[in-house]
């Protein structure tokens, strides 16, 4: 039996290798020489270069603030959800995956359409003469394009982790002479660490690298170390230093990594 | 398991990220071989292909890139044999430079009797004996408006800097587009390193972004068509489409002269199919083919024959075709070396990192 196990793994440890090892080891061979071939950490300290520090610091700022606001919308859901019934829940969960399915670079293309100057939202607010809304270009643009690509991915790590809560382990908490708010911070909030460790690395960890919601919503004017590292490869074409910048995140990608394994021994904040 | 599919799901996204990369010649038997090309996006008109396949029997392959920089580290590591290749002035240059490019067999291309006198001169600056390259389109930098919303006369890259039209304002959010502006106005070369000359011309974008409404590159079109700003940098080709789209909308070469470029077609060092390659750049010049190019991607042609094809009022379009005493005020670009285009690179981080507020 065992052979046939790891025969039906196969497909998926050669796209493993394939498309995530050899990828990986390019980005360590390119981030850690120069254009000649030899070591260097030049590289990997140029993110110590003012503007590039700059950029990781509005970086991680924006990601946090996202990934906040996600686990502050989502948690309240996901509470919500748990308690109607099943089939229900289900359906609602449905219809918030829903727009993944389209390509999120058109889901951003439509918000730019929505938030422009004489964009949609803007038309409908001068119709009723209330004031303009002007955030496109802004940092304030880029936290809401955050917060609606990515509030999926908490969503359903949560959702999946309170649904495991028993009602037996919450009446048992009632029955003991726990109020409502102990129950919650005493028993539900405890058990549903795994699944906010899960969703808060699922968000903060593409919020902090993209490239694409920072230059379609903040129009070009804010720069993210996603931009940076992007205008390494598409204009300079140094992939040394763009592969070095992008050892730099890893970093923050390998502390949430760890964090994961922490307190989600399990595996039970998997979103799916 | 299920951390995998979350990996998986993630993958997906990524990927969706990625966009999209060329197609493929359609399945004929290919009788006479392939030809491999590498080509901008939507800088043919693809029955263009079709017709080829048809008429020669070669096979085409056909991907495209978007940037002349994303293409050039795939010709030089070689992993695909391209045959034919579309880069631009300054990128020809590099690649000539660097022994990435061949000496095209015009023998074989009867049809460059067609191209332009004056576009072979222009070329010069990039490929000084005419050796290594066919050119395809060309075209110039300038500013797009927007008739209703601007009511001073436009002629000047200063207008750009006017505080009037704040939050009206769009520019390229490449750096040696973005540098043309500046450079221009202080009356320095658009190829410049000088140190000095491009610290002045960065203080005049840190100056001018306050006034900005963005920095894009494509969406230029869709925010101009629906008037979402007054004022833009816009390359001539895509002049054409827009004044279809919303007819307010006029293009000018400003007075102090700008960047002229010339995409043109090259044969890298590397090609294993030569002669279709040739026959590929016969076909592309011959003036029926080079007309429905033209009206597909709009960006002016060379094509002398194509040029007679085509009616008075497209040819006096200055955005179609610009006279000669607005090319001869203009400049193509030079590749600058990577120590230049790290300069460059550095300046702009500089830009992008800048807030006002």
């Amino acid at each position: 039996m065992k052979w046939t196990r790891k025969l039906l793994a196969g497909p998926y440890l050669i796209w493993m290798a394939g498309f995530i090892l050899i990828p990986l080891g390019l980005i360590f061979y390119y981030g850690l020489t120069d254009s000649s071939g030899a070591f260097t950490l030049e590289n990997i300290m140029a993110i110590t270069d003012p503007q590039r520090a700059n950029s990781l610091w509005r970086a991680l700022k924006l990601a946090l603030i996202s990934t906040v606001i996600c686990l502050a919308a989502a948690y309240p859901l996901a509470m919500i959800l748990k308690r109607i019934a099943k089939n229900r829940s289900s359906l609602i969960v449905f219809i918030f995956v829903l727009p993944m399915w389209m390509n999120f670079l058109l889901r951003t293309m439509a918000w730019q359409v929505l938030l422009d100057r004489n964009g949609v939202i803007n038309n409908v607010l001068g119709f009723f003469h209330l004031p303009r809304l002007n955030i496109i270009n802004t940092q304030t643009a880029i936290i809401f394009g955050m917060v609606y690509n990515f509030l999926p991915f908490m969503v359903l790590p949560l959702y999946n982790v309170l649904m495991k809560i028993g009602n037996d382990v919450v009446e048992a908490a009632y029955d003991l002479g726990a109020t409502k708010v102990q129950t919650f911070f005493h028993v539900i909030l405890p058990l549903s660490v795994p699944g906010i460790i899960s969703g808060i690395t699922m968000v903060f960890v593409p919020a902090l690298t993209t490239f694409v919601i920072s230059n379609l919503l903040g129009g070009g004017m804010i720069l993210l170390i996603g931009n940076v590292i992007e205008q390494e490869f598409t204009f300079t074409s140094n992939w040394h230093l763009g592969s070095g910048l992008s050892l730099v995140l890893m970093v923050f990608i390998l502390i949430s990594m760890a964090l994961i394994a922490k307190y989600d021994k399990e595996g039970e904040g998997g979103a799916f | 398991m299920k951390k995998l599919s979350v990996l998986g799901a993630i993958l997906l996204l990524c990927f969706s990220l990625a966009g999209c990369s060329g197609g493929s010649g359609e399945g004929e038997t290919a009788d006479n071989g392939v030809v491999k090309v590498y080509n901008w996006g939507e800088y043919i008109d693809e029955e263009v292909i079709d017709m080829f396949e048809e008429e020669t029997g070669i096979e085409v392959i056909y991907d495209t890139f978007e940037t002349n920089e994303e293409m050039y580290p795939i010709i030089e590591a070689g992993g695909v044999a391209y045959d034919v290749v579309c880069p631009s002035d300054y990128m020809i240059e590099k690649m000539i430079a660097n022994d990435l490019l061949q000496e095209i067999n015009f023998d074989n291309i009867p049809n460059m009797e067609y191209i332009s006198e004056s576009i072979m001169e222009g070329s010069k600056a990039f490929d000084p004996e005419n050796k290594y390259s066919v050119p395809y389109t060309f075209g110039t930098l300038g500013i797009l408006y927007n008739t209703t919303l601007v009511d001073d006369p436009v002629n000047s890259w200063s207008i750009l800097w006017d505080e009037k039209y704040a939050g009206e304002i769009i520019m390229y959010n490449s750096v040696r587009d973005l540098f043309v502006a500046p450079l221009e106005l202080l009356g320095y070369s658009i190829n410049t390193t000088d140190d000095q000359e491009l610290a002045q011309a960065k203080d005049m974008l840190l100056e001018q972004k306050p006034l900005l409404q963005r920095y894009v590159m494509d969406q230029i079109k869709d925010i101009m068509i629906s008037e979402s700003a007054a004022l833009a940098m816009c390359y001539s080709g895509e002049v054409l489409q827009l004044q279809e789209a919303n007819p307010n909308l006029a293009y000018v070469v400003p007075n102090e002269g700008s960047n002229f470029f010339i995409d043109s077609w090259v044969i890298p060092a590397n090609a294993e199919n030569k002669e279709n390659a040739e026959a590929w750049l016969n076909f592309l010049n011959r003036p029926d083919i080079a007309l429905k190019n033209f009206e597909y991607i709009t960006y002016s042609t060379p094509n002398t024959g194509a040029q007679e094809l085509m009616d008075e009022e497209l040819l006096s379009n200055p955005a179609v075709f610009p006279g000669d005493d607005i090319l001869s005020n203009c400049e193509v670009f030079y590749s600058l070396g990577t120590e230049g285009d790290e300069k460059y690179n550095e300046l702009w981080l500089e830009i992008k990192d800048y807030t006002a507020q």
